[in-house]
C-alpha cells in the first residue's frame, strides 16, 4: 500500500490513515522505549537519569547562546538528511554522505581561499562549488553502477574512506591546503581560515539568539525537496523510480537517470552541509581533517527517522541537534557524552522497527 | 639494522594486523555468498573486543574473554538477522545503526569504567621459530592466531562443500528458485549472519585480549569496513580474500614501521589503498569474481504489490 494509491481511492485512503495513526503510536511507544533504555544505562552505570535530562536540556534550549548553538547544528543535518530522502526515495540508497560532507568542505575551503571573489559574492561560490563538488563525487558511484552494476551503498560507503583520507592530504600538504605558517612554527595539518567574506552572516548577537544563514539554507532545501517531490513531474518520476522501477520503466520514466541524478542531488545537498559547516561558527572557519564532526552519519539517520520525508527531517533535525549541543553539557553530571550517541542509535531503532507494522497490515 | 631485522618487524606486525582482519573476513566471505552483506562486522568486532576485556576484568581468565568476545559476536549477528530478515529492515540501515550503537555504548561504558589489561598467552612453535626472517613473525604467537588454520579450510568446507553451504549459495544467488525447491533462504542467511558474528567476534576479540591487551575507545577503528572491502577485493573468493586481508595488514603495517626506519611513506595512500583496490576490483575484474546474484537484496516470497 503506497500514498500513490492511497490518494486515488476513498476507502484505501481511510485505511492508510488508520495504518499511519498505528504506525504514530508504536512510534510513540518506541521512543519512550529508547529513552528509558537510555535512562537504565545511566542509572545502571551509576549516574543520575534526572540530572542527566536536565543537563540535556538545559544545554541545548536552557538560554539563548543554547538555543544558537542547537541551530548551528540543526542546519548540516538538516542539509544532509534532505539529501538522504532524496536519493532513498529514488531507491539508489547513498549512504556515504560522510564522505560528501567532507568532499563537499573541501572544495568549499578550496574555493574560499583561492577564488579572488568580492566579499559577500564569495560565499555564494564557496556553496556552489561545495554543492557541484560532492554531487560529482556521489555521481562517480552511480557511473560504476551504470558500467559495472556496482552496488551504490557499497560504493558510496567505501568512498567515505577514501575522502577522508583525500582531506587529511589536502591539509598535510603544503602546495595544496595546508596552512601557511610564518616564523618557527609548526604549520598544523588544517587550512588557513576562510576569508571573512566566505562565511555565512549571523541574524542577532553574540550573547542573545543567533541565526546563522545557513540554517536558512536547510530549511529552504527542505522545504523545496517537500514540494518538488509531491507536486512536480520530477518528483512524481523519482517516487516512482523507488516505488517500481519496472512499472516506472514500462511508463517512459528514464530509470537511470532518475537514480543518478537523485544521487548528484543527494551528494550536493551533503556537500552544501560540509561547506555550512566550514563557513558557520560551528567550526574555526579552517579546513580540518575531522571536520565533519561525524555530521554526515547522523544525518542519514535523521532521514530514516523521518522516513525519507523532507519536512519530518526539520523536527528531527532540531532533536539530534538538541543532542548534540546538550551532550557537551553531559560531561558535568558525570555521564559521558557518548550517552547522546547510545540514544540516537537506540531512537532510529526505535523508529524503524514499526516497519514491520506497515508492511504487515 | 640489518635489511633481514627490517623485514623482519615489518613481517611479524603485518601479520599481527592481518589476523583479526582474517577471522572477520572468514566470517564475512561465508555470509556474503549467502547474498548477506553484512555492514555490522564493524559492530560485532568492536563489541566483542569490549566484551572481551570486560569479561577477562570479571573473571580473570583472557581465554574466557576471548570466548565471550566470540559469543558477542554472533548475539550482535543474530541481532542483525532479526532486524533484516524477521523485521524486513534494509540491512545497509540496520549495519549503520548496529555500528552507531555499539561504538556509543561501548565508549561509554569504557569511560565509565575502568578496565584492567589481559593477554592471552603466547606460544611458539618448536623448531619453525628458529628460521630466519620468517620464524620470528609466523611461528611465535598468540595462541588464537593458530585457529586460523583450523577455521580457514572449515570456512571452505561449510560453503563448497556442505550440504548447508549448497543451500546458502543458492540462497545468495537465486533466492526465488532457492525458495522454490525448499530452501529456506532467510532462515539460511540468518544462520551465515550468527556464523560471521561470532567470527567477527573472534577477531576482534583477538585484537583486545591478543594484541593490544586492553580497550581503548573505538580500538577497531573501521576494521569492519577494511574486512567488507577484502572480500570485495577478493571477488568473493576465499583465497584471494585472505590475500587481500594480507595486503592490508601489510600495507597498515607499512605505514606505521617504514617512517621509524627512516623511509616516507604516503600514509593517506596507504590508509585508502584497500578502499581504492575494492572498488578498482569492482570496476576491472568483474569477469572473474563470484558476485552473488542477489548480494544485499532482500527476499520475500509473496512480495506486496509494488505501486
Amino acid at each position: 500500500m503506497t500514498r500513490l494509491e492511497g490518494g486515488l481511492r476513498g476507502s484505501a485512503g481511510v485505511a492508510y490513515a488508520l495504518q499511519n495513526r498505528a504506525v504514530a503510536g508504536v512510534s510513540a511507544l518506541a521512543v519512550v522505549a529508547a529513552l528509558a533504555l537510555s535512562g537504565m544505562l545511566i542509572a545502571v552505570t551509576g549516574g543520575s537519569p534526572g540530572a542527566a535530562l536536565r543537563a540535556l536540556v538545559q544545554g541545548s534550549l536552557g538560554d539563548a547562546t543554547a538555543v544558537s548553538m542547537t541551530l548551528l547544528y540543526a542546519a548540516p543535518l538538516l542539509l544532509v538528511a534532505v539529501g538522504a530522502c532524496v536519493s532513498a526515495r529514488a531507491g539508489a540508497f547513498n549512504i556515504g554522505q560522510e564522505g560528501q560532507v567532507l568532499i563537499g568542505a573541501l572544495a568549499g575551503a578550496a574555493a574560499g581561499l583561492r577564488l579572488a571573489v568580492p566579499g559577500p559574492l564569495l560565499v555564494v561560490v564557496v556553496l556552489l562549488a561545495a554543492g557541484l563538488a560532492a554531487g560529482a563525487w556521489a555521481s562517480l558511484s552511480s557511473l560504476m553502477h551504470e558500467l559495472r552494476g556496482v552496488d551504490i551503498a557499497v560504493s558510496t560507503l567505501l568512498m567515505t574512506f577514501l575522502a577522508q583520507q583525500i582531506v587529511a592530504y589536502a591539509v598535510t600538504t603544503p602546495w595544496l591546503l595546508q596552512e601557511s605558517r610564518l616564523g618557527a612554527a609548526a604549520a598544523l595539518p588544517q587550512s588557513n581560515k576562510v576569508p571573512a567574506g566566505g562565511l555565512l552572516g549571523s541574524f542577532g548577537d553574540y550573547p542573545g539568539l543567533q541565526v546563522n544563514a545557513g540554517l536558512l539554507v536547510g530549511l529552504t532545501a527542505a522545504v523545496l525537496m517537500a514540494v518538488a517531490l509531491r507536486h512536480t513531474r520530477w518528483g512524481f518520476r523519482l517516487t516512482m523510480t523507488g516505488l517500481n522501477p519496472a512499472a516506472a520503466r514500462h511508463a517512459g520514466v528514464p530509470v537511470g537517470r532518475m537514480g543518478g541524478m537523485a544521487l548528484a542531488v543527494s551528494g550536493a545537498l551533503a556537500g552544501v552541509a560540509g561547506a555550512v559547516l566550514l563557513t558557520s561558527p560551528l567550526s574555526t572557519n579552517r579546513l580540518q581533517p575531522g571536520g565533519s564532526l561525524g555530521l554526515g552519519w547522523d544525518g542519514l539517520l535523521v532521514a530514516l527517522i523521518a522516513r525519507n520525508r523532507p519536512l519530518l527531517t526539520i523536527p528531527v533535525a532540531a532533536l539530534f541537534a538538541m543532542l548534540r549541543s546538550g551532550g557537551g553539557f553531559l560531561a558535568a553530571t558525570g555521564v559521558p557524552s557518548y550517552l547522546v550517541d547510545v540514544v540516537k542509535a537506540l531512537l532510529t531503532l526505535a523508529f524503524v522497527a514499526p516497519a514491520l507494522l506497515r508492511r504487515a497490515a | 639494522m640489518s635489511l633481514a631485522a627490517d623485514l623482519e618487524t615489518v613481517l611479524s606486525s603485518g601479520i599481527r594486523l592481518t589476523a583479526p582482519l582474517a577471522f572477520a573476513a572468514c566470517g564475512e566471505y561465508l555470509a556474503e555468498r549467502g547474498g548477506a552483506l553484512n555492514v555490522s562486522v564493524e559492530a560485532m568486532m568492536l563489541g566483542a573486543a569490549f566484551g572481551s576485556i570486560a569479561v577477562a576484568d570479571v573473571t580473570g581468565s583472557a581465554a574466557t574473554g576471548l570466548l565471550s568476545g566470540v559469543l558477542i559476536g554472533a548475539l550482535i549477528g543474530i541481532v542483525h538477522g532479526l532486524l533484516t530478515y524477521r523485521v524486513h529492515v534494509n540491512t545497509f540501515v540496520a549495519g549503520l545503526v548496529l555500528n552507531a550503537l555499539v561504538l556509543g555504548l561501548t565508549s561509554y561504558l569504557v569511560t565509565i569504567g575502568e578496565l584492567g589489561s589481559h593477554h592471552v598467552a603466547q606460544l611458539s612453535v618448536p623448531g619453525l621459530r628458529d628460521l630466519p626472517v620468517l620464524g620470528g613473525p609466523l611461528f611465535v604467537e598468540r595462541w588464537p592466531v593458530y585457529l586460523l588454520v583450523l577455521i580457514v579450510p572449515l570456512t571452505w568446507w561449510l560453503v563448497e562443500r556442505s550440504r548447508w553451504g549448497l543451500e546458502l549459495r543458492a540462497a545468495g544467488e537465486d533466492p526465488a528458485a532457492a525458495d522454490m525447491t525448499g530452501i529456506r533462504v532467510n532462515l539460511c542467511r540468518g544462520q551465515a549472519l550468527v556464523w560471521c558474528g561470532a567470527l567477527a567476534g573472534l577477531g576482534g576479540a583477538y585484537l583486545a585480549v591478543g594484541e593490544v591487551g586492553s580497550f581503548n575507545q573505538n580500538m577497531t577503528a573501521g576494521r569492519g569496513y577494511l574486512v567488507i572491502a577484502a572480500v570485495i577485493f577478493g571477488g568473493w573468493r576465499l583465497g584471494r580474500t585472505l590475500a587481500g586481508c594480507a595486503l592490508f595488514g601489510l600495507a597498515d603495517a607499512s605505514r606505521l614501521a617504514l617512517p621509524a626506519l627512516g623511509f616516507t611513506v604516503n600514509s593517506q595512500l596507504l590508509v585508502s589503498a584497500p578502499y581504492l583496490l575494492a572498488l578498482v576490483a569492482m570496476l576491472l575484474f568483474t569477469t572473474r569474481h563470484r558476485r552473488p546474484g542477489a548480494l544485499a537484496q532482500p527476499f520475500r516470497r509473496h512480495a506486496p504489490d509494488p505501486g
